[in-house]
């Protein structure tokens, strides 16, 4: 039983008590409060609108000399996917790997990787800024996304293009692993640094680095680079993938624009 | 020292209204030290940095390591907080180049809900208080906007209104007694009377250096570490020689604003908590009575 409090002093102890409770429980839950939570997913649209504004389409992120490249290249996220119909493929070297592009385009394809290594390529050594704050420099050559979506022709509705790859992510979610998907609009799609990339270092991409194809978006942090490509979706919008923040990583909590 | 520098109004002597209560045996010289622009921006940049401070390690601590140049060092990097065992027993530390610090219990291992926790900066340091990146990232980013607005409300007005040439850059009579304000401030003798009236020479150039050189390059070094900025902007990589480095001077920068605050803080204490919270919350400021002797 708890005692009754019964001079003043105990009184104003026992409301100081009670008001630092509720000052540290708001503290606690202010990222729960509506106009917060509105305020704090606002700023990634700020910082994108203002970025557009600043960058050109075409202009680039820096390139850097090949002595640059850095001797350890950390990997992160998936490294090795579990997915059974992946594993056999790699042992194979992906040699039965098709690329699917379908959704808002005129002719959905599916391209193998002689197909796509046929197409023109870019070789581009990049800064890799990871959102943790590290960076990492490395040699990509790929396939431009630009030319996929030419060979497939983008309808006029589509706004962004969704990747969706083979690996999944453990999050301890009782339903099982989460499917890795992200997504990027059609100005990030578009810029001449944006590759389908299939080698790192003159050399085919390593499993820990995405094989066979990952994407490479040298304007915005590593989160967006999506690793082991099966799918690319053109969509209006993609509220209906995942839990419709564009993206697992954004689905947990971080920014869909990476350009800061 | 000419009066005519200051930008003090008429003071406001004894036996006003403006005069607290019961005072009237002790000579009160109330002068409009801050103007309102002043007042606020003084403190949404308080909320502001105390905000990005706070987000800004939650930031850290997702990559607790410092590097200069353009990539980072995983196998030995040039500063670190980070966490081992010794005998079973997990230790939290910094390393600074050879240099290693035990900091257990505060920095590298801290406790976190009751349980000991590797984590760089401590729970109640970081917000939100647990590991969440993308939350501390939209906070960071939430009150950089309100810094930079602010910032420049506040830098506008006071080039327009030659706040900083009158306040900020001492004049010639300051900069022939500078060594005696050296002493004078090492002695925590805070001027008083007509001496009361301007900020001494330390004050004038510790603000600029913060307004004009610190916060600038703080703000210059968050945006070297965009890939978005610096693909718009290829000079911020230049000027830093590096994304990496750019962090570091961000990070360190903040350690600087950290210890400007700290230093700050203690002589607005020392030289009356009361007038200087008065004078940064009404604007009035009582620059008291001359010493009678001086020296």
């Amino acid at each position: 039983m708890v005692d009754r409090p019964t001079t003043r002093r105990a009184l104003l102890a026992r409301g100081a008590t009670v008001l630092g409770a509720l000052a540290l429980a708001g503290c606690e839950n202010v990222t729960d409060n509506p106009l917060v939570k509105e305020v704090l997913g606002g700023v990634g649209g700020l910082n994108r609108k203002v970025q557009e504004a600043m960058l050109g389409p075409e202009q680039l992120a820096q390139e850097y000399e090949l002595s640059d490249v850095s001797t350890t290249f950390y990997a992160n996220g998936s490294t090795d996917p579990d997915d059974k119909h992946y594993q056999a493929m790699a042992a194979n070297g992906f040699k039965a790997y098709k690329l699917v592009v379908d959704g808002l385009v005129e002719r959905p394809i599916e391209l193998t990787m002689a197909e796509l290594r046929a197409m023109p390529s870019r070789t581009q050594i990049t800064r890799h800024d990871c959102v943790e704050g590290w960076s990492c420099i490395g040699q990509w050559t790929g396939t431009p996304l630009q030319a996929v979506l030419d060979r497939a022709g983008v309808k006029p509705t589509a706004q962004y293009v969704v990747f969706h790859c083979f690996d999944t992510m453990d999050d301890g979610d009782p339903s099982g692993p989460t499917p890795f998907y992200g997504s990027i609009d059609l100005l990030a799609a578009r810029h001449p640094q944006t590759i389908l990339a299939y080698d790192k270092g003159g050399k085919p991409l390593e499993v820990k680095y995405g094989a066979p194809l990952r994407l490479r978006v040298e304007r915005q942090l590593g989160y967006k680079m999506t690793k082991y490509i099966k799918r690319i979706q053109l969509m209006s919008d993609f509220k209906d993938v995942g839990e419709g923040k564009g993206g697992y990583w954004e689905d947990t909590g971080y920014q869909w624009y990476a350009g800061i | 020292m000419s009066l005519a520098e200051t930008e003090l109004d008429d003071p406001v002597v004894s036996n006003d209204d403006a005069v607290p209560k019961g005072k009237e045996q002790r000579l009160v010289t109330l002068v409009k030290r801050h103007s309102v622009v002043v007042r606020v921006t003084h403190w949404i940049t308080v909320l502001c940095l105390t905000m990005l401070l706070m987000s800004g390690l939650q930031i850290f601590n997702a990559r607790p390591q410092l590097d200069f140049g353009i990539k980072t060092d995983f196998d030995h990097p040039p500063a670190v907080i980070d966490s081992d065992e010794l005998d079973g027993k997990a230790r939290g530390y910094v390393r600074i180049g050879d240099h290693r610090f035990d900091t257990t219990g505060v920095l590298g291992l801290s406790e976190f809900e009751g349980k000991p926790t590797e984590r760089a900066f401590p729970s109640w340091a970081t917000l939100p208080g647990e590991q969440d990146l993308g939350t501390g990232r939209a906070i960071h980013f939430v009150f950089a906007w309100l810094f930079v607005a602010n910032g420049l409300v506040y830098l506008v007005w006071g080039f327009a209104t030659r706040h900083f040439r009158r306040d900020f850059l001492p004049s010639r009579a300051q900069w022939r007694h500078v060594g005696g304000e050296i002493l004078d401030h090492a002695r925590l003798r805070f001027a008083r009377g007509e001496q009361a009236r301007q900020y001494n020479a330390i004050q004038k150039m510790t603000y600029f250096a913060v307004a004009f050189v610190l916060l600038p390059l703080l703000v210059l070094a968050g945006w070297a570490m965009s890939p978005g900025l610096d693909a718009a902007f290829p000079f911020l990589l230049h000027v830093f020689g590096g994304r990496q480095t750019a962090r570091s001077i961000h990070f360190l920068a903040a350690f600087g604003v950290v210890l400007f605050v700290v230093v700050h803080v203690a002589l607005v204490l020392l030289s009356g908590l009361f007038n200087n919270m008065r004078s940064m919350v009404t604007g009035w400021y009582d620059i008291g009575q001359e010493r009678d002797i001086h020296g």
